[in-house]
């Protein structure tokens, strides 16, 4: 069994339970985090993927994941903070 | 002798990354409130990162792959950081308050 295939198991491991998390979480931001970091470690789980296989071109999906997923996350926050801001909880005189 | 040394360095970096992001993947889902539980996530967001893809960078030595791994690197180094930031911030904004040690307190007396 190749190094690589041990860190996988671990990311993919780590994986499930941040699913766990972001299925239970008590919280909105409790599922935004666990989204967050179910995204930062598949841009890990493909480019330790790209060498277990030695498919170097996975790499590419690697960066673009990257690039896709923080814009995501900050997109995912304004969105709520903005719905947030036009419901407010106590109406204002 | 000296690609022994590189692999031996190599294979410590991606086994105590493993190590650090399955440590982060349990505080992430076992840790009691929400702030604590972005600790243990950010923990994995750099250092995890940080000692995988190095470990995967020294086994591709000079090559193309390499480059694009050194972006990858520091493009989530940049940014992991400022999406935890941004979740921390919205979540103070929206009124979830950390637990401060004389919450704790009245909650024990409360008990």
């Amino acid at each position: 069994m190749s190094m690589y295939a041990i860190v996988s198991i671990a990311i993919l491991v780590t994986m499930i339970m941040a699913l766990i998390r972001a299925l239970y979480g008590p919280s909105l931001y409790d599922r935004v985090l666990a989204v967050n970091m179910f995204g930062t470690k598949t841009v890990l789980l493909l480019s330790v993927v790209a060498f277990l296989y030695g498919r170097p071109d996975f790499l590419d999906l690697a960066l673009a994941y990257a690039l896709i997923n923080f814009v995501g996350i900050l997109a995912v926050l304004g969105f709520f903070q903005s719905q947030s801001s036009d419901q407010p909880e106590e109406p204002e005189k | 002798m000296m690609e022994q040394i590189i692999d031996i360095i190599s294979w410590i970096m991606l086994t105590s990354g493993g190590f650090f992001v399955l440590i982060g993947g349990i505080g992430a889902l076992r840790l009691p409130n929400f702030y604590t539980r972005m600790h243990a996530a950010s923990v994995t967001d750099t250092m995890g990162t940080f000692l995988i893809l190095g470990g995967v960078i020294l086994q591709a030595g000079f090559t193309l792959a390499a480059i694009k791994l050194l972006a990858i690197l520091a493009f989530l180094l940049l940014t992991s950081p400022t999406a935890s930031y941004a979740l921390a911030s919205a979540a103070i904004l929206s009124g979830l308050k950390p637990e401060t040690k004389a919450m704790l307190d009245e909650g024990a007396k409360a008990q």
